[in-house]
């Protein structure tokens, strides 16, 4: 293990371990991309997803280790098995890339994203947004007489619930982070 | 030894201990630091090419000759600019070259300042990594990294991008051995499992045939040797891909010529019947694969490449080996030796019977009758003529691209430079001289066409004042001929501004730049014309005067299967469908 809590195992190489068993069912996988937090590294990720045409459905990025100067970043991507193969292969060529790590079929992993919402309103219906709010663990991080931000983590399916059902209490703006994730156990 | 210098100066001590000879350059404004210290050396030979685009092909066509990576110079904004043609033409071929640009100082990055470009932002997606130097401090450890990175793993261009204030600072400079190492370090060694399936493979198949391609040649001149042992070894037949052409020799017994859209039929019947394909640092373009639900669908694939991406890109294979040509091949003979050198010979017997028949339908035979030069005729004389010496072929990209990879035979790799996934016009006559600069005293020869060749024409320049005799053959048919033939083909014959109009006299320009000029368009003079470009001892433009109408075959027509050939005229009606017509 190292300082930055990732397994060995690495798909970085990967073309040789997973041999191909193709089908055309989409998937969503969760990846964490180790990289020399450099300039221009988020740039070179993102370019390599628009330029051959793969999905981000979300992606996270920050300095984790800073005596190494290594950046993870967290992308959450759709495709068919191919396509999700070619992402992490094409992912491993980039020169600053240390790792690929494919969260979603290393073993079980743990999702997070933080979200915040303001919700403006009164009467009930201000009443009934601190209620749900309390039953989804979402903390006030504002108020006023007119006003709540809440703040919510979860996984991103749990902030979506939230958000739905404060949109007809008077939903007004989101902020999301994005997934962060980690594999679970030692 | 670490020493204090400018910037400027260890751009100049980082190439002499990098063991560069030569760099292609062009000087402005924010480079003037490094040219002050090229000025005052000898180590390093600077050839001042006449656009930035020559300068980057003439640093592939060295990189191609020699297995060295070619290193360029420009300057800012419209010189960086200028190399991204080339950048983008090495970084598909996987051609080792670092370039260096010069830049706007870092205090005045981001102001719109003159001649500044995001030289890094344009260049990102066409190299295989860049830099942006801000602290001189730095500077040798890049200049190295970008060396390590352009030659190891799948070689590919590097820019690094050097302000001007860097250029003049000072701080202190280290050699390659003590900069720090970095984590770039793809694998080089395969599987020990898949090379023994692949072994498996090889001691039953019935079948089978070797599909080798660019990653031969860059694997190094042991990688070829190799090759030819295996094949020999085995008695399979090989073919390749335009970028591998001279890995196995054309004169070899197993040799099928080559493959793909303007492939040899023996070669494409091969790989559509195959029971076993080996693919060895080849990539399955679409100009190899055809239709992909039809590509060779009976066969096990293996697949030997040193980029996991490559891999399962295109076509699934069955056997995956991630590692260096060369390292495979070795681990892989050891095996197949260990256990006996195996191989189905009943099989192969009746494989090659097949492969004999296929090999009757003669499908380079042409005719040259009429007044006019074919230009398979031409390069069939020039390929009798040329063959003795030591001889380098660059090509620009058209029908005499396809028809001198099919007339011209490659005995030896590294002597083949042809822009193979970029397609570029204008990159064969900068190539040329690029390995002319590699190997003075060798024939090198340019089979171009004429349109191509006006695209960097400026170079007659370069190739006078440096006394590089290239030879410029130019299969002159004054159209855009392989336009011309998909117009036939797909258009309905409407020739949509494929000729060439308004051509110069290409003997008058040769003697206006000081070079021979020669023009030739009888038959008979052919042979006496070709003698009298080799044995001039100087650049000349050879003024070939082709049938102008000729098409290039055998050729798979887009959307179709490798055995859905088309021959020769007779066989081109409707021969494109609407869903094929949407292909390149
Ligand atoms: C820079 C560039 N522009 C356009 C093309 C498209 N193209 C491919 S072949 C060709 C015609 C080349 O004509 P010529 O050099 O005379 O060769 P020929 O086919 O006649 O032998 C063109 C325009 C290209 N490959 N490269
Ligand atoms: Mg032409």
């Amino acid at each position: 293990m190292s300082a930055l809590q990732i397994k060995k195992g690495s798909s970085k190489h990967s073309a040789y371990n997973l041999r191909p068993n193709f089908s055309d069912t989409q998937e969503r996988h969760t990846l964490a991309v180790l990289v020399d937090n450099e300039a221009g590294v988020l740039a070179r990720v993102i370019g390599l997803f628009s330029a051959r045409g793969y999905n981000i459905e979300s992606l996270t990025v920050a300095e984790v280790d800073h005596a190494s100067g290594l950046s993870r970043i967290t992308v959450v991507t759709t495709g068919t098995p191919q396509v999700i193969e070619q992402i992490k292969a094409q992912l491993g060529r980039i020169v600053p890339v240390h790792d690929v790590h494919d969260l979603t079929v290393e073993g079980p992993s743990v999702e997070r994203e933080l979200a915040l919402l303001k919700v403006a309103g009164d009467g009930d219906k201000r009443v009934e947004a601190l209620r749900l709010a309390d039953i989804f663990r979402a903390n006030v991080v504002d108020s006023t007489l007119q006003s709540f931000v809440f703040e919510i983590t979860g996984t991103p399916e749990k902030i979506d619930a939230f958000a739905d059902l404060m949109r007809p209490l008077g939903l007004v703006e989101v902020a999301r982070t994005g997934v962060a994730a980690l594999s679970r156990g030692a | 030894m670490t020493r204090q210098m400018t910037g400027a100066k260890m751009v100049v001590q980082a190439l002499k201990d990098q063991g560069v000879d030569v760099v292609f350059g062009y000087p402005g404004g924010a480079v003037l630091p490094i040219y002050d210290e090229i000025f005052q050396q000898n180590g390093i030979r600077h050839i001042l090419v006449r656009h930035e685009q020559g300068a980057v092909h003439a640093a592939e066509g060295y990189a191609r000759a020699t297995g060295k990576p070619g290193v360029c110079l420009v300057t800012s904004g419209p010189g960086a600019t200028n190399a991204v043609t080339g950048l983008t033409d090495a970084l598909l071929d996987s051609i080792p070259i670092v370039v260096l640009t010069g830049q706007v100082p870092t205090f005045m990055i981001g102001s719109d300042a003159f001649q500044e470009a995001d030289t890094v932002g344009i260049t990102r997606s066409c190299t295989k990594h860049n830099w942006l130097v801000k602290d001189t401090e730095r500077l040798p450890h890049v200049l190295h990294e970008a060396f390590h990175v352009a030659t190891s793993g799948r070689p590919g261009p590097v820019l690094v991008d050097i302000p001007k204030d860097v250029q003049f600072a000072s701080a202190t400079y280290t050699p390659p051995k003590q900069v720090r190492t970095s984590h770039y370090a793809p694998r080089v060694k395969g599987d020990m499992d898949a090379i023994t399936e692949l072994v498996e493979a090889l001691e039953t198949a019935k079948r089978p045939v070797f599909y080798t391609g660019g990653g031969v040649i860059n694997s190094g001149p042991g990688a070829s040797q190799l090759l030819r042992e295996l094949v020999d070894a085995t008695g399979f037949p090989i073919t390749s891909t335009l970028m591998g052409l001279g890995a196995y020799p054309a004169s070899g017994q197993k040799w099928l010529g080559m493959l793909g859209m303007h492939g040899l039929y023996e070669a494409n019947m091969a790989m559509h019947d195959c029971d076993l394909m080996i693919n060895i640092g080849a990539r399955f373009d679409d100009r190899i694969t055809g239709r992909i639900d039809a590509f060779s669908p009976n066969s096990k694939k293996a697949h030997i490449d040193i980029d996991p991406s490559s891999i399962n890109k295109v076509i699934r294979v069955d056997i995956p080996i991630v590692g260096d040509v060369g390292h495979v091949l070795e681990d892989l003979l050891k095996v197949w030796k260990a256990r006996g050198r195996k191989t189905n010979r009943e099989g192969l017997a009746k494989w090659w019977a097949q492969i004999e028949e296929w090999r009757k339908v003669d499908c380079l035979a042409f005719k040259q009758n009429g007044p006019a030069i074919k230009p398979q005729y031409a390069l069939q004389r020039l390929e009798e003529l040329t063959k003795g010496h030591d001889r380098y072929i660059c090509t620009e990209v058209g029908q005499h691209q396809m028809w001198a990879a099919q007339y011209l035979g490659f005995e030896e790799p590294n002597r083949w430079m042809t822009s193979g996934g970029l397609g570029t016009m204008g990159y064969g006559f900068p190539a040329s001289i690029g390995v002319q600069m590699a190997h003075p005293d060798a024939l090198v020869i340019n089979v171009a066409g004429e349109a191509s060749w006006l695209m960097n024409m400026q170079e007659m320049g370069t190739a006078v004042q440096f006394r590089l005799p290239v030879k410029q053959f130019i299969l002159n048919n004054e159209r855009l001929g392989m336009v011309r033939q998909w117009q036939e083909l797909l258009h309905g014959e409407r020739y949509s501004h494929s000729w060439s109009e308004a051509l110069p006299d290409f003997v008058k320009l040769a003697e206006a730049f000081g070079a021979k000029g020669i023009i030739c368009s009888d038959p008979a003079d052919l042979d006496d014309a070709i003698m009298e470009m080799i044995n001039h001892d100087g650049p000349v433009i050879f003024d070939c005067l082709v049938e102008k109408h000729e098409n290039c075959f055998p050729m798979i027509p887009s959307g179709a299967p490798h055995n859905k050939m088309l021959l020769g005229e007779a066989s081109t009606k409707d021969a494109i469908g609407s869903s094929g017509a949407v292909l390149v």
